[in-house]
């Protein structure tokens, strides 16, 4: 069911990189996003996947779990495979050449790498999802953008908006949930028939679910009203971001497996 | 033949995460055709999750669910013709109301059974009369109408497709009490003209005594008891100490009992416990 989206999800827990300030989260898994890019040979490739499969012990998210956010992405990956197996031309004899189907050593090679990189760039990103709450990384990413406060940009009000939205997702799932559950009890049949008949078969899922979202609004907005919301200015914050010393280790940490792989880049 | 039928029925949220649960627990119950069984337990008790099994829009993590004689997941079965014979109305029900009508919206469920127009159109009328939804009312947009108003409407799509086991999930959560005396009272005026199997779920144990026959107690996900109503107060202890209440009336006699005045263990009205006390006293006037 529509339950068992993953993407976004957070699971609670109480290890290290749980209790990370989030805002040092998210600027270490770009550095490591730009570390898998940096990466140029399986050495350092190797390294930065045992590092995360380690972070993942570390935070104690079952291996099932990472399976399953790679799901979404398996046709991106045989894709990516796919063309490069066949469109990288190396220099000597192809291992295979065989109607219009050549492939190359060298082909073999790159889409390992390439697969692997991928494969690295999701799980790593998805444990930045799994150890934080949706509501933690929107204050995050508030406070990371603060700076282009200066330059007029309303990062309150887009933080804000991207809370609600965040908050309302697993909401309006369970309603919609809900309202298939209910019109499957009348009889309606959701998934056979064709393109037309499901277009059509989706009006009494859609219409109750917008109605009661524009309410649901409406009476969000009335209540933040009620409360004398007025944006962000003078606002303080329930929970505070606060670095601490297991941050700062943890960035030496990145930093030292992101020198390496520079390092070894020009060593190999 | 029993209506329903559910054997080491057992249902699991979420498996193979954190958030694992189980949600109902080996029950095992058999309901009669042509009762009119009132299902009350606390909030997480299990109980919404017990009925959605009834007409399989939930498939059991193991246990068979046995509707009319008929496995509903062995494979002769056709699951839509299953949701045809077990109508099942959610709590809030109105918020699945669509149409432009109250008339189209209450067609709905009819339509997909691909009856003849002149048998929807009756079915539709029908339904509508039975839950005291006038002819003008048919076509308005159900919008328009009042809270008690669009529930109606809700219970009345599901009654036109005229299931022999009727479910009702809290049908009168959240309404006034005159809304709330008018919904229950029409669910039991239909029970009566239809004989249809009614299973109705409520937080309000003086409703189910009221409507009901039968009284089903969800405890923890696990069946505390299926009894009559008549038998179901000799556990008024152990219903209050799972946390449910008893009728004020029933509360009353207990401290009674207590303080040596027993009127027996089925008072569950007042007329009954003024009855008995009368009983009492013109018995004690003889001695």
């Amino acid at each position: 069911m529509l339950k068992d989206i993953t993407i976004g999800q957070y699971f609670p827990g109480n290890s290290i990189i749980h209790r990370m300030d989030s805002r040092f989260k998210i600027v270490l898994d770009i550095i490591y996003v730009i570390m898998l890019f940096v990466a140029q040979n399986f050495m350092g490739l190797a390294v930065a996947a045992i590092f995360i499969f380690m972070a993942y012990g570390v935070a104690n998210i079952k291996f099932r779990l990472m399976l399953k956010s790679l799901k979404p992405i398996v046709p991106i990956v045989i894709f990516t495979a796919v063309l490069n197996l066949f469109f990288i031309k190396g220099e000597g004899n192809p291992l295979v050449d065989w109607w219009i189907f050549t492939i190359y050593w060298e082909g073999i090679e790159t889409s390992l790498f390439m697969m692997i990189r991928i494969i690295c760039l999701i799980v790593g990103m998805s444990l930045l999802t799994y150890t934080t709450s949706p509501i933690i990384l929107t204050d995050a990413i508030e406070s990371l953008l603060s700076p282009l406060k200066k330059l007029h940009f309303p990062v309150h009000e887009l933080a804000m908006m991207m809370t609600i939205a965040l908050r309302f997702i697993p909401t309006l799932i369970e309603e919609t949930d809900k309202i298939m559950m209910a019109q499957k009890a009348r009889g309606a049949s959701l998934d056979t028939g064709g393109l037309m008949k499901k277009a059509k078969a989706l009006v009494p899922i859609l219409i109750p679910l917008f109605v009661s979202a524009f309410k649901r609004a409406n009476e969000l907005a009335m209540a933040m009203e009620c409360r004398c919301y007025r944006g962000g200015e003078g606002r303080t914050r329930l929970r505070q971001l606060k670095a601490s010393p297991i941050d700062f280790a943890v960035t030496a940490l990145v930093l030292t497996v992101f020198g390496f792989v520079i390092v070894n880049n020009f060593i190999f | 033949m029993n209506a329903v039928e559910t054997k080491n029925l057992t249902y699991k949220y979420s498996v193979g995460t954190p958030f694992e649960t189980t949600a109902v627990d080996d029950v095992n119950v058999t309901i009669e055709k042509g009762e009119f069984v009132g299902i009350i337990g606390h909030t997480g008790s299990g109980k919404s999750t017990l009925i959605q099994h009834l007409n399989g829009l939930l498939k059991q993590t193991s246990g068979d669910v046995i509707i009319n004689g008929r496995n509903i997941w062995s494979k002769d079965v056709n699951i839509r013709d299953i949701r045809f014979e077990v109508g099942l109305v959610f709590q809030y029900s109105e918020h699945q109301l669509f149409e432009e009508t109250v008339y189209k919206d209450i067609a709905f469920g009819p339509k997909n059974m691909d009856l003849s127009p002149e048998e929807v159109d009756k079915r539709v009328r029908e339904a509508a009369a039975s839950m005291g939804i006038t002819d003008d009312m048919l076509e308005r947009s159900p919008f328009d109408l009042s809270g008690g108003q669009k529930r109606r409407v809700a219970l009345a799509g599901v009654i036109a497709m005229e299931p022999q086991i009727l479910i009702l999930d809290e049908p009168a959560a959240g309404l006034d009490p005159i809304g709330r005396d008018t919904v229950l009272e029409k669910i039991s005026e239909y029970h009566k003209n239809s004989g249809t199997t009614i299973l109705l779920v409520s937080h309000s144990m003086e409703d189910i005594v009221k409507y009901a026959g039968k009284v089903l107690v969800m405890n923890r996900g696990r069946l505390f008891c299926y009894e009559s109503v008549d038998n179901v107060f000799s556990k008024s202890k152990e219903i209050q100490m799972i946390g449910l209440d008893v009728p004020q009336i029933t509360r009353l006699s207990l401290m009674l009992k207590e303080h040596g005045v027993d009127l027996g263990d089925d008072i569950y009205t007042i007329e009954r416990a003024k009855q008995r006390l009368i009983e009492q006293i013109k018995g004690k006037q003889e001695c």
